[in-house]
């Protein structure tokens, strides 16, 4: 793939599912722990999320980076917008906003109850 | 391939002169470091513009030389 066919790719990726993960390993085998922390927040939350393995092909863990102008993965994105790494992400759980966010952007996860 | 704290430091002092920058080597092996920053800069900033920031004044050494560094940036 060219650099621009990867580009078109993790666009279609990243517009076509709700909840997606890009990270060193899978959601069930995470291959590094800033990965495996995102993806244990997202599962403790209930969220269902498409996972997308960097490490399967270097120009996906090239072109992600490029693609958000951020230099490391993991890279969470929700209905389409860049939501930010392993440091935002579990800043934001803490303070109860990430779950804000996916109730406002209508993702289902079962803080949802707890915050309607 | 690893990053002295001093130079992570000065790099950021660099961009952000006004800069309150605290650096910590989490596992002293000159390689996964934490960073607080905080900055008139970040003001009304989004968190991932703010670390985008960082990351800018990190000059590529973020993901490369710099394999690991926790951010927790804020404005004053």
């Amino acid at each position: 793939m060219s650099a621009q066919d990867v580009q078109d790719w993790i666009g279609k990726q990243v517009a076509g599912n709700d909840v997606v993960l890009f990270m060193k390993g899978t959601k069930t085998m995470p291959q590094c722990g800033f990965s495996m922390q995102v993806a244990q927040i997202l599962n403790h939350l209930g969220v269902e999320f498409k996972d997308i393995n960097v490490l399967e092909d270097m120009s996906v863990r090239d072109g992600i980076k490029a693609y958000s102008n951020w230099p490391t993965i993991p890279q969470l994105y929700v209905k389409g917008e860049f939501i930010g790494g392993c440091d935002i992400v579990r800043e934001m759980f803490q303070a109860g906003e990430l779950q804000e966010l996916l109730n406002a952007k209508g993702v289902a996860n079962n803080a949802q109850t707890l915050t309607a | 391939m690893a990053m002295a704290a001093d130079d992570i430091a000065r790099m950021i002092k660099e961009r952000f002169p006004d800069a309150d920058i605290r650096i910590e080597d989490l596992a002293g092996d000159g390689d996964h470091y934490s960073a607080t920053i905080v900055s008139e800069a970040f003001r009304g900033k989004s968190r991932v513009q703010q670390h985008q920031m960082v990351y800018d004044a990190l000059k590529g050494n973020m993901g490369g030389a710099l394999h690991a560094l926790a951010l927790k940036t804020t404005a004053p």
